[in-house]
């Protein structure tokens, strides 16, 4: 990894006396995409918050580019910090280019921005309209403008694609990839595991206000130990042949209602079955490998945080 | 990060603030509106005020600035804390307080970049209003019902700005925006209603024996008595016509002093949002 851009040190954060992010250790270098997953609650934002200075942590260090988010310095890091919330309203009354206009002087940014910013985002044809007739999606694209004013070499992003079409979406993954390849570092929070799942480099998991797990996708399925899925479908009248196949090889075959049977086999046996499917393939129509989504993955390690934390 | 350092406090920031409240509450008409219900109360008081005694017609003044004065004591603080009262709890509910303590920008240049701009649109609304009226009624005044028609203007600006600061303060101690309304609400009938019908009645109830001596300087911990007592001795015919405004003891009755009060009201408040927000 590169120079560590954000160096997170046993951070905590309490309200009223309950902690919300209980001893959180991360680090990420330049031009990393890191994703950031947990339930609602598990106190991503509350990082977040705290990675800008927006919050104070109760204990703990938050090092951005080097500089303490508590120093007299990291007034000057946040110029090169995009950050866009979950939840952001804009203003109403302003269009879309005012907005923009507004942020770029508050970050001292050149202006001459704004219009490449809201083209690159697709709002150029809606520049000139209030912000109070933009659709959900339009003001999200808008907040991402926002986010890249002043070309930031972090960029904190939480649920940045809420309310996006799915051609905004690939618009906002394109734009990502780009930026990385210019060296900037992104973490970003999403629901959407299937989404990110290719797109970035490491996953952190957290959960009840801790890191149960990070490291890349391939590392952190390795460590979840879930089972992969064939799922065969067998010619007519081949079905009980397919099963006694299945079983020879050593695994349990569960046929489905419509005669397609699935066969669940640990990550490092798949290829055994897969060499005793070619040897029959003659009487199969159809046979898949269906690997543990990111999705299963998270939830094996939220359920195996959550069934220590309550037998601690 | 190549740039150089920047200072701790930048007026360019604020101003960029300041400008953005100033352009909504002019592109949403707030400042308008509000100008125009001033300007018609105003000259509907000015043509109309004397009907109970069976006049109608431009009055003098004085007589004018007195319905006036009771008429703003009334309105003024209401609008004030109106505009202010959700300036930062409000930001909060939309999510955009978090995105600007994101940017370059610290709290102090917010909160203040936030009441500059504000101030703005409810000056420009005062200014406008009871600037208006006094076209038509220009006409009627020599230069002394000028002054004290101005010196009315002027001490109804600050009479705002005070209960703005009032409103912000709120604004940065109040968890969300419905409490945040409660308080305005009850900040109005506190300093408006109940706290000179309290000293009457405590005036009244101890027959003026020891309530007398401190009474006259109650009135100062009442932006609204301070406003009403600059007015009433701003003209010798309205000292007689109002109840406690006449109750101000003889040195604090000087208009620097009730003008320092009334700057007060306005600085308090504000430096107790500073240090509230930070």
């Amino acid at each position: 990894m590169s120079a560590a851009v954000v160096e997170i040190k046993d951070v905590v954060k309490r309200y009223a006396g309950t902690p919300v992010v209980r001893g959180v250790s991360f680090s990420c270098g330049e031009g990393e995409v890191v994703g950031l997953a947990g339930h609602n609650g598990a106190g991503k934002s509350t990082l977040f918050k705290m990675m800008l200075g927006i919050i104070a942590a109760d204990e703990g260090d938050i090092v951005l580019f080097g500089e303490p988010v508590r120093g007299r310095r990291f007034r000057e890091v946040r110029r090169a910090i995009g950050y866009l919330p979950e939840h952001v309203a804009l203003y109403d009354n302003l269009s879309g280019l005012e907005t923009l206009r507004f942020f770029a002087r508050l970050k001292s940014a050149d202006p001459a921005q704004c219009k490449t910013l809201l083209k690159r985002v697709g709002l150029e044809q809606s520049m000139h309209r209030a912000v109070r007739e933009y659709s959900k999606g339009m003001r999200q694209r808008l907040g991402f403008a926002q986010a890249l004013m002043g070309e930031p070499r972090l960029l904190l992003l939480d649920e940045p694609t809420n309310g996006l079409d799915p051609e905004a979406i690939h618009t906002f993954y394109d734009v990502l990839q780009q930026l990385r390849q210019e060296g900037a570092t992104i973490i970003l929070c999403s629901h959407l595991l299937a989404e990110i799942q290719t797109r970035v480099d490491r996953l952190a998991i957290m959960a009840s206000g801790r890191l149960v797990a990070q490291g890349t996708v391939a590392e952190l399925t390795d460590v979840a130990g879930l089972p992969a899925r064939w799922i065969v479908t067998p010619k007519d009248g081949a079905h009980e042949w397919v099963r006694n196949v299945v079983l020879s090889a050593g695994f349990v075959p569960m046929q489905r209602p419509d005669g397609v049977v699935e066969v669940t086999v640990a990550m490092p046996d798949r290829m055994a079955l897969l060499h005793a499917l070619a040897g029959m393939s003659d009487a199969l129509a159809a046979y898949t490998l269906a690997e543990p989504t990111l999705e299963d993955v998270f939830l094996r390690h939220q359920r195996v945080a959550v069934a220590s934390e309550r037998a601690a | 990060m190549s740039r150089p350092a920047m200072s701790c406090w930048q007026w360019r920031l604020v101003m960029a603030i300041a400008a953005k409240e100033w352009r909504d509450r002019l592109r949403n008409r707030w400042v308008l509106a509000v100008a125009v219900v001033f300007a018609t109360f105003a000259l509907l008081i000015a043509y109309f005020g004397g009907a109970q005694s069976g006049v109608v017609g431009l009055r003098s003044a004085a007589a004018t600035v007195a319905s006036l004065t009771s008429l703003a004591i009334y309105l003024v603080p209401l609008i004030a804390l109106l505009l202010g009262f959700d300036a930062v709890v409000g930001e909060r509910e939309r999510g955009v307080l978090d995105l600007l303590l994101s940017l370059p920008v610290t709290r102090a240049e917010l909160l203040i970049g936030k009441y500059l701009g504000l101030a703005a649109a409810l000056s420009v609304a005062t200014l406008a209003g009871f600037g208006a009226a006094l076209v038509p009624l220009a006409r009627a005044m020599d230069v002394a019902s000028l002054v004290i028609y101005l010196r009315f203007v002027g001490s109804a600006l600050m009479l705002g700005l005070a209960f703005l600061s009032l409103a912000v303060l709120v604004s940065t101690v109040a968890r969300d925006r419905t409490r945040a309304t409660g308080a305005a609400i009850a900040l109005w009938f506190g300093f408006v209603l109940v706290f000179d019908l309290s000293l009457l009645g405590v005036l009244v109830a101890s027959a003026g024996s020891h309530a007398s001596a401190w009474a006259p300087y109650a009135l100062l911990l009442n932006p609204a008595d301070v406003f009403r007592v600059i007015n009433v001795f701003g003209a010798d015919a309205l000292r007689s016509s109002f109840g406690l405004g006449t109750l101000m003891a003889q040195g604090w009755n000087a208009p620097a002093t009730l003008y320092t009060v009334l700057a007060a009201w306005i600085v308090v408040p504000l430096g107790m949002a500073l240090w509230r927000f930070r």
